[in-house]
Order: C-alpha cells, then sequence, then structure tokens
C-alpha cells in the first residue's frame, strides 16, 4: 500500500512540474511582463529599462530555474498590479473559492446520488425518464446563462438574494447551485450506470433470495459497490469546479480565486496568473491522489494489481 | 452475376435497417434536426436574414421582439425586427443566425484539430505500449491535471483575442477524452486476428493503424467528437462572455449575452434569446452523440 501511494505521489510530482513549465513557458511567450510592470503609455525606453531591472532579458529556461527554485521556497514573487507577494494576495482569496467549492460540491452530490439511485432502481418508468431530462438539460445548460436567468428570477424579479459579493452566506446559495448543477449531470447518470449494474450481480440476487429486506440490499450492498467508481470522477468533478469556479465567481463579484485570475488576466499580472493555475493543478493532484487511495482502501482488488 | 445480385440487395436490406433504427431512435432525431436546423441557417444566413448583423440605428435601439406585439400590444414590435434589436440598434435575428456561424466554426474547427491530436497520440499508445504508451499517458495526466478554461483564458487573452486564437487554443486544449478513449479502444483491438492476418501478410505499421485499428474504433471517436465540439462552443461562448474571448462587434452567441447584461432589468429577453440559441445547439450535439452511442454500441445492435 505504502509503495503504491509513494509511486501515485510521485508521479504527481512530475506532473506539477511539467504543469509549471509549460503554464510558465506559455505565459511568458505570450506577455511581455516588462510592458505590464512599466504600465501604461510607458515609452520603449522605459519597457527596455524595465526588462533589464527585472531580468526579463534573459532566456525563458534561465528565468523559469530561477523561479521555480523560488516556488520550491514558498516564494511565489510579486504581483506586478498589487506590488505585494502572491502568496499573500492568492491566500486572501483561497478561502472562498473553497467554500463555493465545495457548497457546490455537497449540493451536487446531495442532488446526484438520490436521484441517480432512484433513476436506477426505477430504470426506464417516469422517475428515471423525469432524471434523464434533468441530465439533458443540465449538460446543455451554459453555467454564465444559469447564472444570469438565476439573477433575473430571484435578484432582480423577487429580491431574495444579493446580486453580487461574497461576504454573507446568501450571497453563496445563487453561484453555489449555479456550480452545482454543472457536477450533478455526470455524477447522476455515473450513479444509475453503476446502480444498475450492481442491482444486476449475482451478490445481488443472493441477498434477496435469503430474504433480507429491499432497503437493507440497495443501501448495504448495492450502493456501497456502485458508489466505487463514483469516487474518482467525484474528485475529478471537485477540481473542476474549483477551476471552472471562474466563470461563477466573475459573474457574481466574489472574491475568490478564479475572479482574482479574471483580474490578472486582464491586467497581464503575471506571478498571480502562474500561482493561481498551479495552485488548482497542485489542489486536483491532490484529489485525484486521495480519490485514488481511498479506492485502494475501499477495492481491495486494486491494492494488489 | 446472380451470387453478386444477391448480396447488392442483402447490402441495400441492410441499409434499410440501420437507417430504420437511426429513424425511431428518438433522442438521434431530435439532436440530428436540431443540429440540421442550425446548420442550415448558418450556413443560408444571407438569405433568412434582411438586416445586416452590424448595422446600427440609433432609432431603432432595444425594439422589442415580436410576440410583445401580440401579447401586450407593443406597437413597436413588428416583423421588420422579428427578434427585436440590441443596445445598438442591430437586428437580433440576424445577430444570432450569424452567430450561429461562429458557434459552428469554432466547433468543428477545434474538434478537428483536438481529434487530429487526441485520436494519434491515443493509437500510438494503444498500439506499442510499453515504454511509448507510458510518455503519451503522462502527457494526457499532465492536460487533465490543467483547470481547462483557466488556461485558455489566460493564453487567448495574452496572445489577443481573436477568433482564429480561440479556436487554435481550444483544438490544443480538448485533446484528452480522445487520446483516452482511442487508447484503450485500440488496445482493445489490436491482439484481434484482422490486426495478426494484416502482420502476417507484411502490412507495414501505418497501414495496419490506419486500415485496420482506425476504422474499427470510428464509432466511439464519433460519440467523443460531438461531446467535444459541444464542449468547445460552450468554452468560446464563456470566454467571449468574459470579455476575453471573440471581440465585438462579431456577433458570437457568448459576446451578445454579455452586451445584453446590462439591459437584464428592462430588456429580459435580450439575454434569453441568445442562451437558448446555445442552449438548443449544446442540447442537440449531446442528443445526438447520445443516439450514435447507443445506435452503434453491440447491445445496439
Amino acid at each position: 500500500m505504502l509503495a503504491y501511494v509513494l509511486k501515485r505521489l510521485g508521479l504527481g510530482i512530475l506532473v506539477m512540474l511539467a504543469v509549471s513549465t509549460i503554464v510558465f513557458t506559455l505565459t511568458n511567450v505570450a506577455a511581455d511582463p516588462a510592458r505590464t510592470i512599466a504600465g501604461e503609455g510607458a515609452t520603449a525606453a522605459d519597457v527596455e529599462a524595465a526588462r533589464i531591472a527585472y531580468g526579463f532579458d534573459r532566456p525563458i529556461p534561465v528565468r523559469y530555474a530561477e523561479w521555480l527554485a523560488n516556488v520550491a521556497q514558498g516564494d511565489l514573487g510579486t504581483s506586478y498590479r498589487q506590488r505585494r507577494p502572491v502568496a499573500d494576495v492568492v491566500a486572501e482569496r483561497l478561502p472562498v473559492t473553497l467554500a463555493l467549492g465545495l457548497a457546490a460540491f455537497a449540493l451536487a452530490l446531495a442532488l446526484s446520488l438520490p436521484l441517480g439511485l432512484l433513476a436506477g432502481l426505477r430504470e426506464n418508468t417516469w422517475v428515471d425518464r423525469l432524471a434523464l431530462v434533468f441530465a439533458l438539460v443540465g449538460q446543455a445548460m451554459p453555467t454564465f446563462w444559469f447564472a444570469l436567468l438565476g439573477m433575473v428570477i430571484f435578484v432582480v424579479k423577487l429580491g431574495w438574494l444579493p446580486a453580487s459579493g461574497s461576504d454573507t452566506w446568501r450571497h453563496f446559495v445563487l453561484p453555489s447551485v449555479v456550480l452545482a448543477y454543472y457536477a450533478t449531470p455526470t455524477l447522476m447518470r455515473l450513479t444509475r450506470a453503476g446502480v444498475i449494474e450492481v442491482m444486476k450481480s449475482d451478490y445481488i440476487r443472493t441477498a434477496r433470495a435469503k430474504g433480507l429486506r429491499p432497503g437493507k440490499v440497495v443501501l448495504k450492498h448495492a450502493m456501497r459497490n456502485a458508489i466505487l467508481p463514483l469516487v474518482s470522477v467525484a474528485a475529478v468533478q471537485l477540481g473542476f469546479m474549483l477551476g471552472g469556479s471562474i466563470v461563477v465567481e466573475t459573474i457574481f463579484a466574489m472574491r475568490g480565486l478564479g475572479y482574482l485570475a479574471w483580474e490578472s488576466i486582464t491586467f497581464s499580472d503575471l506571478p498571480v496568473i502562474q500561482a493561481v493555475v498551479l495552485l488548482i493543478a497542485g489542489i486536483y493532484v491532490l484529489l485525484t491522489l486521495g480519490a485514488d487511495i481511498l479506492n485502494a482502501w475501499l477495492d481491495p482488488r486494486l491494492r494488489m494489481g | 452475376m446472380t451470387h453478386l445480385q444477391v448480396n447488392l440487395s442483402e447490402n441495400r436490406m441492410r441499409r434499410q435497417k440501420v437507417l430504420r433504427r437511426a429513424l425511431s431512435h428518438r433522442s438521434f432525431v431530435i439532436g440530428f434536426v436540431g443540429v440540421g436546423i442550425v446548420l442550415l441557417l448558418a450556413i443560408l444566413a444571407p438569405l433568412v436574414t434582411w438586416h445586416d448583423p452590424y448595422a446600427q440605428s440609433i432609432i431603432d435601439r432595444r425594439l422589442p421582439p415580436i410576440w410583445y406585439g401580440w401579447f401586450w400590444d407593443d406597437p413597436l414590435a413588428t416583423w421588420n425586427h422579428p427578434l427585436g434589436t440590441d443596445q445598438l440598434g442591430r437586428d437580433y435575428w440576424s445577430r444570432l443566425v450569424y452567430g450561429g456561424r461562429i458557434s459552428l466554426f469554432i466547433g468543428l474547427t477545434a474538434t478537428l484539430v483536438s481529434g487530429l491530436i487526441g485520436t494519434t497520440l491515443g493509437i500510438l499508445a494503444g498500439y506499442f505500449g510499453g515504454r511509448t504508451d507510458m510518455v503519451i499517458s503522462f502527457l494526457i495526466t499532465t492536460r487533465l491535471t490543467m483547470p481547462v478554461i483557466l488556461v485558455a483564458l489566460a493564453t487567448v487573452a495574452l496572445f489577443n483575442s481573436s477568433l482564429m486564437v480561440v479556436t487554435l487554443v481550444l483544438g490544443l486544449l480538448l485533446w484528452d477524452r480522445f487520446a483516452v478513449v482511442t487508447r484503450s479502444a485500440t488496445m482493445q483491438v489490436r491482439s484481434m486476428e484482422y490486426v495478426t492476418a494484416a502482420k502476417s501478410i507484411g502490412s507495414s505499421t501505418p497501414r495496419i493503424l490506419l486500415t485496420e485499428i482506425l476504422p474499427n474504433i470510428a464509432a466511439p471517436l464519433i460519440v467523443i467528437a460531438t461531446i467535444e465540439m459541444a464542449t468547445a462552443i460552450l468554452y468560446e461562448a464563456a470566454l467571449s462572455f468574459l470579455g476575453l474571448g471573440v471581440q465585438p462587434p462579431l456577433p458570437s452567441w457568448g459576446l451578445v449575452l454579455a452586451q445584453a447584461k446590462d439591459d437584464i432589468f428592462f430588456a429580459p429577453w435580450m439575454i434569453t434569446l441568445p442562451g437558448i440559441a446555445l442552449f438548443v445547439l449544446l442540447l442537440s450535439i449531446n442528443l445526438l452523440g447520445d443516439g450514435v452511442r447507443d445506435l452503434t454500441s453491440p447491445e445496439g445492435r
């Protein structure tokens, strides 16, 4: 088990290195940081001076190595826009995104598990059809449009919820629902498929044959096995939600990582962009690693292979 | 000769059977019709619209759509502008129809690019296995670890936000699902008898990959293509909505939505209509994909 975890951890570190290389190169090729630092209306000479002062005249691989060495020591650089350490800027914004992501994730699970279970147990009935339509609509619904419609109804017409910001729990209601609906179809379909497959298996027939109550069969035997494939997908979905919250956060002006990324992108604030991408990628790596370990623990067959 | 004729009619019968099954598959038919309508409107755009989508008119700003005349007797609603006009007096129907062209162009081109990359990587990893597979699997994991929307937004905005850059960036980012599916599908067919047979008669590796493996894994690839097309269209709209994708005055649906956002209080149809257009196109593509998956899966046959 330990060897397995270590191997996965090593792979995770390699992947993070690759991601950091790509992100650093891409952002530095795409934008000229000297121009950003020199500010708007700077002359060519000003830009050149900034380039030399900050060492941007050196080749990208050299700067990457330097940046990586700093990151390894916990120094993420200085924001061009806010002129203070990137680590502080990011740390300030992380709680809002985590709260939003976790609330949306909990909501998505609370919706998709019972719905998927019900649809799977009542395959091809009206319950199943309704769940399927719910999933199809969710898959085709653009997040930002859903957010706008929610705003029209609950903010403009009914006045129940605040339009923008992230100060109270009421600010989180609409964004969490929007983000949750984005992840629900995948989770629901997977639960449904898992339940249908498991209910056909021999051990369910045995459990029924020995006279267990149907409720117990479903909860103790079926759900537990149907959930196995869900663990890794759920981790991936949570990672997607944290990365995809940029759209929702920007629409609702929530002061989280996504909104920070959007502000930084419009300002070409490269160190902040790099840090946000790396942080979200890092969380994703940890989530999938956690899911793999959880799966190996739940299903001994995986541990051996 | 008689033998050949028998074969021909058998073939025709089989084709008719496939067609009949496709026509009786509800989501396939709905999806096919939906995508077909959007595609036709996009191709015939100059024939089905009678206003220039870019022509501004100060006196015709924010005219309501035609049904405001039917239900609320709004005298401003006329057939001249069936879906009304936007904040610059541009005809909404024309803008939406021409916006469909942008969505379809991005969807098709980005899928083509990502399909080429993903299928090539997947087929190499699946066929050769070993070290090749290790390297390509690592590439796939790396790609999956990068947050797509964030990286796409940053890259597009930092380079320069144009239709071509958006399309290319999405194409270069969305190949992972193609690679994963091609890889596992290739692994399943590489030890089939017809591949061994092709090897034994001395076929070259590229020939085996292109004429033996690829045709036999085509069905799941078509399904993935529909998924990625919908994803590319959705991401373009999101990028443009955030102001970092396609730039004005192009009538991209995401951009039209972003511009209508300020009129959310007084002209709600302005955010409803482009959203419906986007929703209908995405739903149709997804239904089409679901249909193809059902029709080509072994149980469905």
